[in-house]
């Protein structure tokens, strides 16, 4: 492939998906310039493996060199966010009343849905960010965050709700307040 | 279906992710607990949250001219390399090895290349008919003497080769001329058998050991070298090869 045609067809094939990487990015480094940097060092990236690309899902193959350059660099810049354990066994559903964060979800406004979700484990948030945000298919979540497609369904029901609990206890404080 | 199953399906089923036949399993359990409802409005209400919320955050423009910036450059520097030629390389390097491995079989096999010796022969050869063409190649002193002859190589030569004179035996000696044969000026004498002219090449050996007479024929030629007292003699003639190997024989008895 020469050069030029090579350039060509990357952009067609990957540009289109900037929107996505930059959302990844910036929801797993929770922060604009690091973002910025992520995802270009992940295009750059993208653009050499380029070759091994055969043209299938290109915002999945994309996403997941997002996410492998996020883990490099936050292995770099914030390991310690890295190495909270994460226990992704199936838990019992225990009998609590959930109806009072029915109610609380729906008035829950951006600004206290965009922190409960910054202040999930780098693990949850991720396959919530695929699943609500990019509307990607269990299948494709895998694909992104190298997991079995088991993983993906568990961590997805125990991310939404981590997410629930978090916002209800921002609901207590805020009612104490 | 239990409440434990139906939670841990709920989010494949509200996701799309779960077949027709659970799905519908999970709806029937739903009508009947109210508990696994509520979760399940829960999930709903999660995302029309998320849809609502304009969470989603948009790449700045600013970012895709960077990155298209440095696309451009990575392509180039890539381009580059590619022009340089590591691509060939392994070609580059099985061509390098073959040729190798050619030169030394050249080198190792001496029957496939033309030996010092060959070559000298030739060019040997070549000197003696060019000096038969015109008479006035022959010889650059006419002389019988060899002390005019001797003499005659005195400062053309860094060295004195030895003339002498077999008239007696039938080997008269014509004279001398220098000549520039094997990389060096070297001496040449030209003797007569009856209508045969014979050159006699002279120089200095790099080895003082001696060595003996080897015969060769080429293109018609005789050719007879040895060494001997430190020097190279070669001498080459139309003479038949009994009779040239007599005068080689005159010639080493005389040193």
């Amino acid at each position: 492939m020469q050069a030029r045609n090579k350039l060509a067809s990357f952009e067609k094939a990957v540009l289109p998906h900037l929107d996505a990487a930059y959302n990844l990015a910036r929801w797993l480094t929770r922060n604009d310039p690091d973002a910025e940097d992520v995802v270009q060092e992940a295009y750059l990236r993208a653009f050499r493996f380029f070759g091994g690309f055969h043209g299938e899902n290109g915002r999945a193959w994309l996403l997941g060199i997002v996410r492998n350059t996020s883990y490099t660099w936050m292995q770099r810049n914030r390991s310690t966010e890295l190495n909270m354990p994460l226990d992704d066994e199936p838990h019992e559903v225990k009998d609590d009343n959930l109806n009072p964060e029915e109610l609380l979800l729906q008035k829950a406004d951006a600004q206290m849905l965009r922190q409960a979700v910054e202040e999930l484990p780098l693990e949850f948030r991720e396959v919530l960010v695929l699943r609500e945000l990019e509307e990607m298919s269990y299948k494709q979540i895998a694909v992104v965050a190298d997991l079995p497609l088991g993983t993906v369904m568990s961590r997805l029901a125990r991310a939404r709700k981590r997410l629930q609990q978090i916002l209800a206890s921002h609901r207590q404080t805020e009612v104490l307040s | 279906m239990s409440c434990q199953t139906t939670q841990e399906l709920i989010h494949p089923y509200a996701d799309g992710e779960l077949d027709l036949a659970r799905g519908l399993e999970v709806e029937q359990h739903m009508d009947e607990c109210q508990v696994c409802a509520s979760v399940y409005r829960n999930q709903i209400a999660l995302r029309s949250a998320f849809k609502n919320s304009s969470l989603y955050h948009s790449a700045p423009a600013r970012l895709e001219k960077r990155i298209r910036s440095s696309l451009h450059h990575e392509a180039k520097s890539e381009a580059g390399r590619r022009s340089f030629g590591w691509r060939w390389l392994p070609a580059g390097a099985a061509l390098a090895f073959v040729l190798l491995m050619a030169f030394v079989i050249w080198r190792a096999v001496p029957s496939l290349r033309p030996s010092g010796d060959d070559l000298l022969a030739q060019e040997i050869v070549s000197n003696h008919v060019r000096s038969l063409q015109l008479e006035t190649h022959r010889t650059d002193v006419i002389s019988s003497d060899q002390h005019t002859v001797k003499p005659w190589f005195d400062g053309k030569l860094d060295f004195a080769p030895p003339v002498k004179d077999f008239s007696g035996q039938g080997f008269p000696l014509i004279g001398g001329r220098l000549e520039y044969l094997n990389n060096r000026a070297v001496a040449a004498l030209v003797y007569q058998r009856q209508k045969h002219y014979i050159n006699l090449y002279i120089w200095p050996a790099e080895q003082s050991n001696a060595s003996g007479e080897v015969a060769t024929k080429r293109q018609g030629y005789n050719l007879l070298h040895w060494t001997n007292s430190g020097m190279n003699y070669w001498a080459v003639s139309d003479l038949n090869g009994v009779e040239l190997h007599e005068f080689a024989r005159l010639v080493q008895e005389a040193q």
